[in-house]
């Protein structure tokens, strides 16, 4: 059985092709851009082609993410919070207490033993602690935004911010770049400005040892040190954060269509 | 007065001279100086009463923005900066404006101003910065009496406005009448914060919305957080709009509507009028003068 999970998130779009075992046959991702309908269309076209196989394959689809509306009909629906309970769970055994970070949304998870999602906490309508305050600021800060983890890692130390708002955050880094102060440690500010918004979300579902990270900016570094040091515990991150979504989704229609 | 390029999102920069006003060297000169998070604005004062003014964009150095509105506003004058006898500055850079004998809160600023451009029937006074928005509550003479103001997101901001006007490649002079071309009032958007605007704008766009329904959607949702910022402070009319949004005609009236009350009406800057934007840098330069008179007889 073949079964196909989509995310399509504010920015960009993923796909994961999975074999009858659960395992991953292919993924890709795209921007979703002015034509979303497109983006979907080629992520799907990409993964099918890697794994070999053609659309009259596919025996489940699933679809999670906050553009659910522009998927195919024929996708089951998943909420963002059982994927990402789902995948969680999956990849990690033990695991109860979940954050996601993505583009333009923060979230935490609690979930029980089986993976089954029982509370969140989701930080919508406002940037700051997603990853546009990291997009923003770098942008600011003249740096590419891969580089600044790295970077901001190396501080001692970190300036002081407004973390409540990207827009005075930015006004903010302007203004710290005049008057001098090393990059690395706005850098840092920034980050941690992020962790403690997170932090504070977790916070409030109670932590549970052991904590998982999803969502693209857990491929960053910077933003991953402020978190441990802020939770001070230790977080655990699949090797594909970016696809938690799609995963998560995927295993949940596929199981649904085994009882079947 | 219209951009027609890439920075048409910007207010224009303009500087006038009032007509039929004249200086002399026995007359006193006194200039405040608001550099605002997104605009600068210099108001020069002759014996209390405006002269001429600059509005310019604030740079990343708020000094050097300082002395460029200053030197702009006194552009085609007979009056020089060495002739100017105090001088206020105000603003979110007032700390860094260098000729300034004196720095004041903006708050004060706006009432003092609101007051002189449209007298002593105003009691409340809607500011609408780039990067802020405040609710001020005065008296007759336009002393604040209370105000309150968003410190912590900057939605509902002229900054927002910004945003869409570049996205959408309408300059900003036009975009409340083009918020208003529309057949039915959509509903507001669910999210203002600015650095989703464009997410929200493209999602609308994708959808079928047409530019204008997707201006007035937002600039509701603008109208709405401005209307509850001055019902938490109180509502006492004659209530005013200072600021570049007083200047969007698609924000005044949806606060009207919102509020269920009319602003007195904004003054015809495009001609011969006072400038609702400077309304910071004029009361600074009104408290210039006071300040002033109050030195000489000391």
């Amino acid at each position: 059985m073949i079964t196909v999970g989509l995310d399509i998130g504010t920015q960009s779009v993923k796909a994961i092709v999975l074999n009858d075992d659960d395992k991953i046959l292919a993924r890709a991702q795209t921007f979703s851009g002015f034509d979303p309908a497109k983006a979907i269309q080629d992520v799907i076209e990409q993964t099918l082609k890697t794994a070999g196989i053609t659309q009259a394959d596919i025996n489940a689809f699933a679809v999670t993410g906050s553009s659910v509306e522009l998927a195919p009909s024929n996708a089951t629906t998943v909420s963002m919070m059982s994927a990402d309970a789902k995948t969680a769970t999956t990849l990690f055994s033990k695991v109860q207490t979940i954050i996601d970070v993505g583009a333009e949304e923060a979230r935490a998870v609690k979930c029980d033993e089986r993976g089954i999602m029982t509370d969140f906490v989701v930080n919508e309508r406002c940037a700051a602690g997603a990853g546009t305050f990291i997009e923003a600021m770098a942008r600011a800060l003249e740096i590419k935004m891969e580089d600044m983890g790295t970077l901001s890692i190396k501080a001692e130390r970190a300036s002081s911010i407004n973390a409540s708002c990207v827009i005075f955050g930015e006004s903010d880094v302007v203004s710290l770049i005049h008057k001098q102060e090393p990059k690395h440690e706005i850098a840092r500010a920034v980050y941690d400005a992020m962790a403690d918004r997170v932090s504070s979300m977790v916070h409030r579902l109670g932590i549970n040892p052991e904590i998982v990270l999803l969502g693209g900016v857990a491929k960053d570094i910077g933003f991953v040190t402020s978190l441990k040091r802020k939770l001070g515990v230790d977080i655990l991150i699949p090797e594909f954060p970016e696809y938690a979504g799609a995963l998560g989704a995927a295993l949940i229609v596929a199981a649904k269509e085994r009882v079947r | 007065m219209t951009a027609q390029n890439s920075d048409c999102w910007r207010w224009q920069e303009y500087h006038r001279v009032m007509p039929g006003k004249s200086y002399t060297s026995n007359d006193v000169a006194t200039a405040g100086i608001d550099v605002g998070s997104v605009g600068s604005k210099a108001a020069v004062l002759v014996n209390g009463e405006i002269y001429s003014w600059g509005i310019t964009r604030t740079g990343s150095n708020s000094p050097e923005s300082a002395t460029k509105v200053l030197d702009w506003a006194l552009k085609d004058t007979d009056i020089k900066q060495s002739d100017i006898k105090y001088i206020v500055g105000t603003g979110y850079g007032r700390v860094n404006v260098p000729m300034a004998n004196k720095a004041l809160t903006e708050i004060a600023c706006h009432a003092k101003g609101a007051n002189y451009i449209w007298g002593s029937q105003v009691h409340t006074v809607l500011d609408v910065g780039g990067q802020d928005i405040k609710a001020i509550r005065c008296d007759d003479t336009g002393r604040v009496t209370s105000f309150l103001m968003n410190d912590k997101c900057a939605a509902g901001t002229g900054r927002g406005m910004e945003v869409f006007a570049d996205l959408l490649k309408i300059p900003i002079e036009e975009i409340g009448e083009i918020s208003l071309k529309i057949d039915e009032e959509p509903p507001a958007v669910s999210c203002t914060c600015v650095a989703f605007a464009k997410t929200e704008a493209v999602g609308l766009l994708r959808k079928g919305w047409s530019k204008e329904k997707v201006i007035a959607a937002y600039t509701k949702a603008m109208a709405v957080r401005m209307s509850t910022l001055i019902n938490r402070v109180g509502l006492e009319p004659a209530l005013v709009i200072t600021g570049g949004q007083s200047k969007n005609i698609g924000i005044v009236s949806r606060v009207e509507t919102a509020l269920g009350v009319k602003c007195l009406p904004t003054p015809n800057w495009r001609e011969n009028e006072l400038d609702p934007m400077i309304a910071g840098a004029l009361g600074a330069g009104i408290f210039a003068k006071a300040l002033y008179d109050k030195s000489q007889t000391q």
